[in-house]
């Protein structure tokens, strides 16, 4: 097989399995059990990936006020720019939702966490965090936002922000939208012939080989 | 009336193989291409990477973006399983370490591999290091298969004349990346010597095969190959091995044990169907266990007779000991040169560009045996996980207006840093020579099955001076060539307490020799051809027969073994020895 053929051979799936079907039969003296199947096959996956996968979508863990206040962080910490839209543009709230119940380790943390920014705020500002204005929602992350500085009084937020930021790019750069803005440009079939010309000269390289 | 009942199947074949891996994979392939009627039995479900390989999706095409919650390796990788089973538990023993891996499907853990293809060298085979066995066998009786091998699934590499680390038949190698380039710099500044990779990857169109097709450079071998351009033993050895016709394989069985007759000699095997639960037997002339070093040593310790009191092919008592795994130690960070790069397709093959093979000499060094060096980095797929680092880089180095920063932030700044960030990564690898010791092994748990009534395996495991000063020798070694390229450390840098990053055995997935092979059978399982002493028609071919694995991955070795003791077979078949 050529290159060209084996490019277009990746949408082909439907080799035919025939040969392989009958040769993974089992011996002639066992009784096939035909298990019905509850959830749609999908190639490459276990049966209890997709069941669980069904689950936890069918599942809901937050509710309408922490969604609301994860929305907000979200646009907070990845707005929209010049180059692409916002954490919300990239659905980054739902994917949230999703981890946590993917990653239960989040949940406490999470839900606390939530919970901290709400009671911190009210003692300030006699609001909950989503309630209160753009003004003081920036004033208090201005205190949590930067581990090393903050004070010793907010480190419970400091570490609320830190999980609400990494879950934040982790859901943003994850989507179309996030790939398209940090520029990544693979996953497609192509030669590599090495770093461009332009690239090795920039950096001094044009000589170095292994 | 019970419902309880073993199926027994009429048919008598000529070999029945244990495992689809790397070692099943091979033995399976040439026995069938000979003409012998061979039956595989799989513990896992089918896998053809044509069809089930997750090649070239996109992080937004699964839910979790790529994380590893219920893949070890992430959302992608191609492998059913991981270091914990449900239902197939195991246990360890006075508090040591052990971390098992397995995967449950065809192709076992080939699917999913690094591709790493390295030969073990002369001094691998006989170290003369004081403390290690000597194999049987030299590295001149192996070299033939590595070469059939090289030949037949297809490797890149540079020619180096390396005396312990030989060259083999070579496709192109890949060219390097940028980050490898400042690797390679800085490595020379540091003393360390940095080749091609070596990998099983084809970069060139593989001669007579019309059902491979080269590399096209997504960078995703760990998914599987869809246009089988790497090697898994599902899409190279097993799937066109069913194709002669002569090999038949049954998925989701779970060997049980290797039965044997009055006189000691292996008639087949039992298993059960992780389906139906129901219990079978199947009837051969030859066993052949390829389930993997450790599954491989439980099987044998299960297969308990009057005849074989301890065990099957265990008089010497020594299945399961000697159990060791490559060292493991790793240093990461980040190249500030790098930032705001360029953006361009850098994905190339999903092996390895460039490695390290082992550049000292031992004699002047505190610890018996060395390491080669992995190397990772650069503009990747961004995945759950992505950008964590930002947040602290971005107060480790000045910002667009040669500014130092606080470490942190959120917004429009943030969403800059993420950017200029993205591709500067940079990180490396220690893989080292563990030594093979009697009290590294692994036994029967006396108190324990698994959900099939199996008794499951005990580990005991501890690491020793040996590794632990080859691990404090990697991370000075890394730290300096990291300095050395004017690369910023993220890692953190280890102590004593924590073996200096040495990760706990079983980590690297490159566990062996709990079955090894010798010339004395007071003190082996196997001879040098992988059969049995004490069970003349009982073979074994996956990594168990390893007497001392080198620093060098063990897959290439369990293919070229595992040809050797099936063209062994087949000699002694011809010669009705067996």
């Amino acid at each position: 097989m050529n290159r060209r053929d084996s490019i277009k051979a990746l949408g082909l799936t439907a080799l035919s399995t025939t040969v392989l079907i009958d040769a993974c039969k089992q011996p002639e003296t066992k009784t096939e059990v035909a298990a019905p199947e509850e959830t749609a096959k999908e190639a490459g996956r276990e049966k209890w990936e997709l069941d669980r996968d069904k689950k936890l979508k069918s599942e809901t863990f937050f509710n309408k006020h922490e969604m609301a206040t994860i929305t907000v962080l979200a646009d907070i910490i990845i707005p929209k720019d010049d180059v692409s839209g916002s954490a919300t543009d990239a659905k980054v709230p739902e994917f949230i939702e999703f981890i946590v119940k993917d990653i239960p380790e989040h949940q406490v943390p999470m839900r606390g966490g939530l919970k901290w920014l709400d009671v911190y705020c009210f003692n300030k500002y006699e609001k909950s965090f989503v309630e209160a204005s753009e003004q003081q929602q920036i004033a208090i992350i201005d205190e949590i936002a930067y581990p090393k500085k903050a004070k010793p009084e907010v480190q419970a937020g400091v570490i609320f922000f830190n999980r609400m930021r990494d879950l934040t790019a982790s859901g943003f750069y994850t989507t179309e939208i996030g790939v398209k803005d940090i520029g990544y440009v693979g996953n497609s079939p192509n030669q590599w012939a090495g770093v461009p010309d332009d690239v090795l000269k920039q950096y001094g390289m044009q000589n170095v080989k292994v | 009336m019970s419902d309880f009942q073993i199926k027994k199947s009429p048919t008598v074949y000529d070999a029945i193989i244990v495992g689809s891996g790397a070692g099943g994979g091979m033995a399976a392939y040439v026995l069938a291409h000979a003409g012998q009627k061979v039956l595989m039995l799989e513990a896992g479900q089918y896998f053809d990477p044509r069809i089930d390989a997750h090649q070239l999706k996109w992080p937004w095409e699964s839910p979790r973006r790529g994380a590893s919650t219920v893949r070890p390796f992430g959302d992608f990788d191609a492998s059913y399983g991981g270091w914990e089973l449900e239902g197939e538990p195991y246990t360890t023993k006075n508090k040591t370490e052990f971390e098992w891996f397995r995967s449950r499907m065809l192709g076992g853990r080939t699917n999913h591999w690094g591709r790493i293809s390295l030969r073990m060298g002369p001094k691998d085979f006989q170290a003369k290091d004081g403390l290690t066995d000597d194999w049987p066998i030299t590295y001149d009786d192996v070299k033939p298969f590595y070469d059939k091998i090289d030949r037949m699934i297809g490797i890149y590499g540079s020619t180096e004349g390396l005396e312990n680390e030989p060259d083999g038949i070579f496709m192109k190698p890949p060219k390097p990346r940028l980050n490898e380039l400042f690797i390679k710099k800085g490595a020379e500044k540091a003393g360390v010597k940095v080749i091609a990779g070596r990998g099983s990857v084809l970069t060139e169109a593989l001669p007579n095969n019309s059902d491979r097709a080269p590399c096209f450079y997504c960078g995703q071998c760990g998914r599987s190959c869809k246009v089988y351009g790497d090697f898994s033993s599902s899409s190279c050895l097993v799937i066109p091995a069913v194709k002669t016709g002569n090999l038949t394989v049954i998925t989701d069985a779970m060997v049980r044990e290797v039965i044997t007759d009055k006189d000691g000699t292996a008639k087949g095997v039992s298993y059960v169907n992780r389906k139906d639960l129901q219990e079978y037997q199947v009837s051969g002339k030859l066993v052949i266990l390829g389930a993997s070093a450790c599954e491989s040593a439980r099987i044998l310790l299960n297969s308990k007779s009057s005849s074989h009191p301890n065990g099957l092919a265990n008089s010497s008592g020594v299945v399961g000991k000697y159990l060791h795994d490559s060292t493991g130690v790793s240093v990461s960070g980040f190249l500030p040169q790098l930032m705001d790069r360029k953006r361009y397709n850098e994905d190339g093959l999903g092996s390895v560009h460039i490695y390290s093979p082992w550049w000292l000499d031992n004699k002047k060094l505190n610890f018996p045996r060395g390491y080669h060096i992995e190397y990772w980095g650069g503009m990747g797929m961004p995945a759950y996980g992505f950008g964590g680092g930002v947040p602290h880089m971005n107060g480790m180095v000045p910002d667009r207006n040669g500014k130092m920063k606080e470490a942190g932030g959120y917004g429009k700044s943030l969403k800059d840093d993420y950017r200029r960030f993205y591709g500067t990564t940079v990180g490396m690898a220690g893989r080292g020579t563990a030594i093979a010791r009697e009290d590294n092994y692994c036994e029967i748990d006396p108190n324990l099955v698994d959900k099939y009534g199996i008794p499951v395996l005990r580990f005991h495991y501890k690491w020793a001076k040996e590794e632990i000063l080859q691990a404090k020798h990697m991370q000075e070694t890394f730290l300096h060539m990291m300095k050395e390229m004017g690369g910023v450390v993220t890692s953190e840098i280890q102590g004593p307490e924590t073996n200096y990053g040495l990760l706990p055995p079983g980590k690297i997935i490159h566990e062996v020799g709990t079955i090894r092979m010798g010339d004395d059978p007071k003190k082996s399982a196997l001879n040098k051809y992988c059969q049995a002493h004490d069970c003349k028609n009982l073979f074994v071919v996956d990594a168990g027969p390893f007497v001392q694995q080198g620093d060098k991955n063990a897959t290439w070795t369990i293919l070229a073994l595992s040809m050797r003791t099936a063209e062994y077979i087949l000699a002694q078949k011809k010669k009705q020895n067996i």
